[in-house]
């Protein structure tokens, strides 16, 4: 299988490069039959990676170890949903799965585009097979994933525990999903820079793979933090961890993009903005897997050091060099259709949002870089750990989140004294009063006494907007309010889709304020003995140690401790921590031992228990006991984030009012750039 | 002033502020990434650098840790093949710090003029962590 494997992974390739040949050439212009090749040609790619998929995941699944691959993250014992885990877990493995989605996206782009775009599908096809080809290149030259060891072990080494964890099955593919669906619409950039289509047609073509890239990864984010935070045991969910920071960087240049295109859409402005962001998001996503992948930068995630690294940095730099180049000689072509009016205005407010997110952008990836930066120009590697991104990054996200309550409600063009107070008197009182409460109760953390403030301003502006939108709902055609909330937001997704995203984001900052309240103390305990803890809201919680039990399930021996947990004298129940140590079905240890936290999750706070190993085997136990504010909502907020891009890319959007709210701006001419 | 104008003068605004704190926070929180040879040289040459927040990342040296578990205390000793640096730790280290093998770690701390590194923080990094190559199994 391992044959028809490579030889699949071959015919992919040629494929990929006549593809990519064709479309750059031109060579299809007037030829339709070409064109309907081409096109052809992108699903035979994909068909190819399919085989070339099923071949490795047949040898995991028939425990094949004389395949290096499958020797390597998958044994006997290794419980099923994990085989099929298993053929990302590596780096081989996820250089396919990365080709093979590729591919698929790259198809759904063919078959899905609507006919009016359809002069772009060539040059699309060349772009996505070019880097189609650059993924195949890695496993054909660097590290393939059916590559066979000289002799067959009995049995593999199985997969590393931490990545036994739901959320590692999940998390890695939705964020490689996000990233890869990215090439989508820089592939159309490029397609409308290389076509001379500048009109804002490419920007319509994109809009729902923007939107789905913006998801797949806001969702592999989240999984992340969610699997750091029960599988890592420290107690957090974010360390700026470089390989955490190249998951964010490409989110926050999509989000600054998903804001910027609409004021292209409506006023004609931000043109070349709004190509550099794309192309800058597929530069961060190609530049994310190249630091994930090489270990330039020391990181806990990274994968192994390997020479493949140096594929990806090569492909980065001829990519953003052949891009910008690009971008520059249709640099006259993207003026402007109309000029800035006022700094009072949704277009200067979405205008500073972007600058904002790029802002933190650029933060983030000074931080990460900092080391090798230094080292270069210094001689000395000078590190900077999450002090460093929350200074800088804390005021910065607090702007943009004022920003949040600002944007969608100001008036375009230039907003009066009387829409000011109209928009935003409510919300602000809202804001302030949340303020005095807090001030009055005695909270004095400055960064989240303002981020609960500005949170309940945006959360106020919002409320508003539904407020008045079921109110004119009601008023125009008498329905009754929850009928009116359903076909306000039905008919106006994008609008209402984008709210319910906000309250999420808001959500987000008043959790991520929580964590500064957080409490954790060691403890070394007896049976019997117990330890309190001060939680944040002011109850007194007592942890007693009630022992540690020893037994043998499936793939592992386990030494549970559990605890009595009682809040202000009142029990709350027993929680347990595990020590695990994998074992291969020879009862032999793999890997180190790793820890099961026990975790209680509340609406207030969550209470998190790790047990950290026994005192010369006996039963005094060390422990950390932490509680972490509000982290419950961090989960939730990415939830109803899900909901609210759902509700935006929902099918049959509501176009014809989109236009009434263009028009009651401004006429702006969309089209005719282009002579 | 046309709004033009203004907004460039926000945006300016923006981006400085963005570069003098990234610049500031460079400053105040930046930590040196050294190894024990460049520690012991830099210390022997300035003696500012004793008691200096640094980081070291080496290996450490099998059989050399020592764990006190009622205290939380863990002392041993890393090394980069030519320097020596003994370390000691006081909380919990994480599960990929063990004895089995030569394990990489990442110490943060200061060198004490005793010449015992007091950490702050330890993070284990082990390179069989993802990535692993099966051995022939006789």
């Amino acid at each position: 299988m391992t044959l028809l494997g490579q030889f699949a992974l071959w015919a992919a390739f040629l494929l990929a490069l006549w593809t990519a040949a064709v479309g750059f050439s031109g060579a299809w212009r007037g030829r339709p039959e070409l064109v309907r090749s081409l096109r052809r040609a992108v699903y035979a790619i994909l068909g190819a990676l399919l085989v070339a998929s099923a071949a490795l995941w047949y040898g995991i699944v028939t425990h094949d170890f004389n395949i290096e691959y499958v020797a390597a993250y998958t044994s006997r014992n290794l419980p099923k949903p994990y085989l099929i885990s298993a053929f990302w877990a590596g780096q081989k493995g996820s250089l396919l799965f990365w080709a093979a989605v590729l591919g698929i996206f790259s198809a759904l782009a063919q078959a899905l585009t609507p006919k009016r775009h359809e002069g772009l599908l060539p040059h699309v096809a060349a772009v996505t097979s070019v880097t189609t080809a650059f993924f195949i290149a890695v496993m054909l030259f660097g590290d393939s994933p059916f590559a066979r060891l000289p002799f067959t072990p009995p049995d593999g080494r199985g997969l590393n525990p931490q990545l036994q964890n739901v959320g590692m099955v999940l998390h890695p593919p939705m964020l490689y999903l996000g990233y890869i669906s990215i090439t989508i619409p820089f592939a159309f950039a490029i397609a409308a820079l290389l076509s001379r289509r500048l009109d804002a047609g490419w920007l319509g073509a994109i809009r729902k793979w923007t939107l789905v890239s913006w998801l797949f990864l806001s969702v592999g984010i989240v999984l992340g933090m969610w699997w750091a935070y029960v599988e890592l045991g420290w107690g957090g969910y974010w360390a700026w961890d470089p390989v955490e920071n190249a998951s964010f960087l490409p989110w926050l240049t999509m989000t600054a993009f998903l804001h910027s295109v609409m004021i292209q859409e409506k006023r004609g402005m931000l043109k070349r903005w709004n190509v550099a962001l794309i192309v800058a998001t597929f530069l961060l996503s190609i530049f994310g897997t190249f630091i994930t992948r090489s270990g330039v930068i020391a990181s806990v995630h990274s994968f192994a050091q390997s020479g493949v690294g140096y594929f990806f940095l090569a492909f980065l730099v001829a990519a953003g060099i052949l891009s910008f180049t690009l971008l520059y000689t249709r640099w006259p072509e993207l003026e402007a259709e109309t000029r800035l009016e006022s700094t009072v205005s949704r277009e200067a407010a979405f205008l500073f949002n972007n600058l904002l997110l790029v802002g933190i952008a650029f933060s983030v990836l000074w931080g990460t870089l900092f080391p090798i930066l230094s080292e270069w120009l210094q001689g000395t590697k000078v590190t900077v750990g999450p002090p460093f991104f929350n200074r800088v990054n804390v005021p910065l996200g607090l702007a943009l989140l004022a920003l949040t309550g600002i944007g969608p409600l100001i008036a375009w063009r230039k907003a009066s004294g009387a829409n000011l107070r109209r928009q935003f008197a409510a919300s602000a009182t809202v804001g302030l009063a949340v303020l005095a409460a807090l001030l009055a109760s005695g909270m004095r953390d400055g960064y989240a006494i303002l981020a609960l403030t500005l949170a309940a301003f945006v959360a106020g502006t919002i409320v508003q907007e539904f407020w008045r939108g079921v109110r004119a709902r009601q008023r125009m055609h008498g329905e009754a309010a929850p009928l009116a909330l359903l076909r306000l937001v039905g008919r106006n997704r994008r609008r209402y889709g984008g709210y319910i995203v906000h309250v999420g984001i808001v959500m987000m900052f008043a959790a991520f304020a929580g964590m500064a309240f957080k409490v954790d103390q060691e403890a070394t305990l007896r049976p019997g003995e117990s330890v309190a803890v001060e939680s944040p809201f002011g109850h007194t919680l007592t942890f007693t140690h009630l022992g540690v039990s020893q037994y043998k399930a499936l793939n592992r021996i386990v030494s549970a401790a559990t605890v009595q947990v009682a809040q202000d004298g009142r029990s709350l129940g027993v929680m347990k921590s595990e020590k695990r140590q994998h074992v291969d079905s020879f009862d032999r240890p793999t890997f180190e031992p790793s820890t099961e936290v026990g975790i209680r999750s509340g609406l207030r706070e969550d209470i998190y228990v790790v047990y950290a190993g026994s005192v010369g085997g006996t039963e005094q136990a060390v422990y950390r006991f932490t509680v972490n504010p509000l982290v419950w909502w961090v989960w939730f907020a990415g939830f109803v984030l899900v909901i609210g891009a759902f509700v935006t890319m929902w099918p049959g959007a509501s176009a014809p009012n989109e236009r009434r709210q263009a028009q009651s701006g401004y006429e702006v001419p969309l089209a005719g750039v282009r002579s | 002033m046309k709004a033009g104008h203004k907004f460039l003068l926000g945006a300016v605004a923006i981006v400085a502020a963005v570069g003098f704190m990234i610049a500031q926070g460079v400053k105040e929180t930046g930590v040196y990434f050294l190894t024990p040879t460049e520690l012991a040289e830099k210390s022997a040459a300035d003696s500012s650098f004793l008691n200096a927040g640094v980081k070291v990342g080496a290996k450490v040296v099998p059989g050399s840790i020592r764990r006190d578990e009622s205290s939380r205390q863990i002392d041993f000793v890393i090394s980069d093949g030519s320097h020596q640096i003994p370390v000691t730790y006081r909380g919990l280290v994480p599960d990929t710090f063990t004895d089995q093998q030569e394990i990489e770690v990442i110490v943060e701390g200061r060198l004490g003029r005793d010449g015992v590194f007091q950490a702050t923080d330890v993070l284990a990094k082990c390179g069989s962590r993802y990535e692993a190559v099966p051995e022939q199994q006789a």
